[in-house]
């Protein structure tokens, strides 16, 4: 996957991602249409199918809602490469599937509006506007079987019916 | 090396030792879900395909984020938990009029005891670790695949101990004492973590304990939990019509980290915007006049909260440019608050009381914030926008702490006014 980045700071919570008072809905459309706007209200207008965001610390704290991380796919958001993530959001993203990398150095050096490559077999991040190129960590088997089944709901279909 | 509490109670369902890291696959005795959850967690049940529920009874759906309905969109999505739970024989749906803020009311019920696992799709889950057993916030789609199979996947936590001594000093509770930790090891502080509290606990009453554990989320933390003592006992005795199981953690548990903390030095902190790492002790506020007070939630909104907030307003008048909107958690603790007369000396302060809901504290009803204005609250997130408009500002403390702030208009000390 190959996009450009939209990159933010530290501690990006849910309530900001996609904040409480849209949280009426569950239709990933509409929730789509707020995502990021309490601290990007540009966000929706300037996002492309494939863009990758890129983020600080502590990505998705907060809320449990589930409602976050569906935004952000809905939106056209190909991959999350964060330094690191709140861990309800990282099983949310996983169980979802949405593609998320923790990668502390990538998520330093790409800057906003870098075209950036992700190859999720490999984990390989390329910033392809600096010519540079970086090691994500590997997921553990057990989460791989997840994101090959295509998120929790299959893996767990393939073992109840 | 020995195991930490959270490690012993996951050694215990997995049925062999597990160490840190390890991902297992275990039973879970109680699935949790709400208003705003449950929705996207039934859509997605549906699609796995399985004839019915895995167990009636381990299954709690509390409408509780936008109820009484505040809208027709959460009228429909509350009708979708409502419908699922009478098509499917949820024993615990609890509808309005019976109904708690859902961590509030899941202990108060006795449906989660000491030595369960469980998992709720809401991030405050992990409070129940107060009464000794394994509880964590989950998502929509955990929830459904739970509801469906009766087990739940994690990764084995390493734990952060915080030993405890010294005892609470006159209007500091166990809000500060979680707000002091925040401030100390920041809002990631615990990520993927446990934070196992124990030593000397026997001066944090149960409520304390619940309020501690509610923010463990707040540190990033997986997990909250106690040790387990008499006064836990007393608690869930009478609650429980189930056997538990008591757990302690090895003498020679491996901590990744360990602080010492001296409750007694402990002053009524305050949370800045907006994390609720940025802290300070209350002599170091300064002048910060407030438009809202809020007390309640999933946090603070317990009968010992409402005591609290009672001594403090007690014959007098809030400060007439302030809105005091109190809501205590559950019908239970509503109805407490009456027989002691409580409800009525509010009313005469000049507060609102509502209905339990957790409208206010996460911006969704009941007590909005406009551009610019401020609220001192005993809710568990300062985040930008959390109670409203973007450019509204959320402080956090204590219930001793916000009711002295009603009255004197600016964030004021218990001290001031008592």
């Amino acid at each position: 996957m190959e996009g450009k980045a939209i990159k933010y700071g530290d501690n990006v919570d849910t309530d900001v991602i996609i904040p409480a008072r849209f949280l009426n809905t569950s239709d990933p459309k509409e929730l789509a249409l707020h995502c990021m706007e309490d601290i990007d209200k540009d966000f929706k207008d300037k996002v492309k199918p494939g863009d990758i965001m890129i983020a600080g610390y502590n990505f998705g704290c907060g809320s449990s809602r589930e409602h976050a991380p569906i935004a952000i796919k809905e939106s056209g958001i190909s991959c999350v490469i964060a330094k690191s993530f709140a861990r309800i959001f990282y099983r949310n993203a996983i169980n979802i599937g949405l593609p998320i990398l923790e990668c502390p150095d990538a998520a330093s050096a790409i800057e906003d509006g870098d075209i950036v490559s992700v190859d999720l077999e490999t984990g390989i991040i390329r910033d392809i506007t600096k010519g540079i190129e970086f090691k994500s960590q590997p997921f553990p088997e057990f989460i791989k079987k997840i994101i090959e089944c295509g998120g929790l709901i299959n893996y767990v279909k393939e073992k109840v019916v | 090396m020995g195991l930490t509490l959270t490690q012993k109670i996951l050694s215990d369902k997995a049925g062999y030792e597990v160490k840190p890291g390890d991902l297992i696959e275990i039973d879970v005795d109680m699935v949790l879900g709400n208003d705003v959850t449950s929705p996207v967690a039934i859509k997605e049940f549906l699609k796995i395909g399985v004839k019915n529920v895995f167990d009636r009874e381990k299954i709690a759906l509390v409408p509780d984020h936008f109820v009484p309905n505040k809208d027709i969109k959460s009228a429909e999505q509350v009708n979708i938990v409502r419908k699922f739970a009478r098509e499917y024989g949820i024993v615990n749906f609890f509808e309005v009029g019976k109904m708690g803020i859902e961590h509030a009311l899941l202990p108060e019920k006795g449906l989660v005891l000491p030595g369960d696992v469980v998992i709720g799709a809401d991030s405050h889950t992990c409070t129940y670790g107060a009464i000794t057993c394994f509880s964590t916030g989950i998502g929509s789609t955990d929830m459904a695949c739970a509801m469906a199979t009766g087990k739940a996947w994690f990764k084995v936590p390493e734990a952060i101990r915080f030993n405890l001594k010294g005892k609470l000093n006159k209007w500091v509770s166990g809000k500060d004492v979680i707000l002091y930790i925040i401030g100390m090891i920041g809002v990631d502080g615990a990520l993927y973590k446990s934070m196992e509290f124990t030593g000397d606990i026997s001066s944090l009453s149960i409520d304390d304990r619940f309020t501690i554990a509610n923010m463990a989320i707040e540190a990033g933390a997986k997990n909250g939990i106690f040790d387990y003592d008499e006064i836990t006992e007393t608690y869930v005795k009478g609650r429980a019509n189930r056997k538990y199981k008591v757990f302690k953690a090895d003498e020679d548990a491996d901590y990744v980290e360990s602080y010492d903390i001296d409750l007694s030095k402990i002053k009524p902190q305050v949370a800045f915007p907006h994390l609720p790492e940025n802290t300070k002790p209350i002599d170091e506020v300064g002048n910060i006049k407030v438009d809202q007070v809020v007390i309640g939630s999933c946090t603070n909104g317990r009968i010992t909260d409402m005591e609290v907030t009672y001594e403090v307003l007690k014959g007098k008048k809030i400060h007439p440019d302030v809105r005091l909107i109190i809501f205590p958690a559950t019908q239970d603790i509503y109805l407490e608050c009456v027989k002691r007369g409580y409800i009525e000396e509010f009313i005469k302060a000049g507060a609102a009381v509502s209905t339990p809901t957790c409208g206010p504290c996460l911006g969704g009803h009941m007590g909005i914030l406009a551009k610019g204005e401020r609220a001192i609250s005993t809710t568990n997130r300062n985040f930008v926008g959390r109670m409203g408009h973007t450019e509204s500002e959320v402080y956090l403390a204590s219930p001793a702490v916000a009711a002295a702030s009603a009255i004197k208009g600016y964030i004021a000390s218990p001290e001031e006014v008592v």
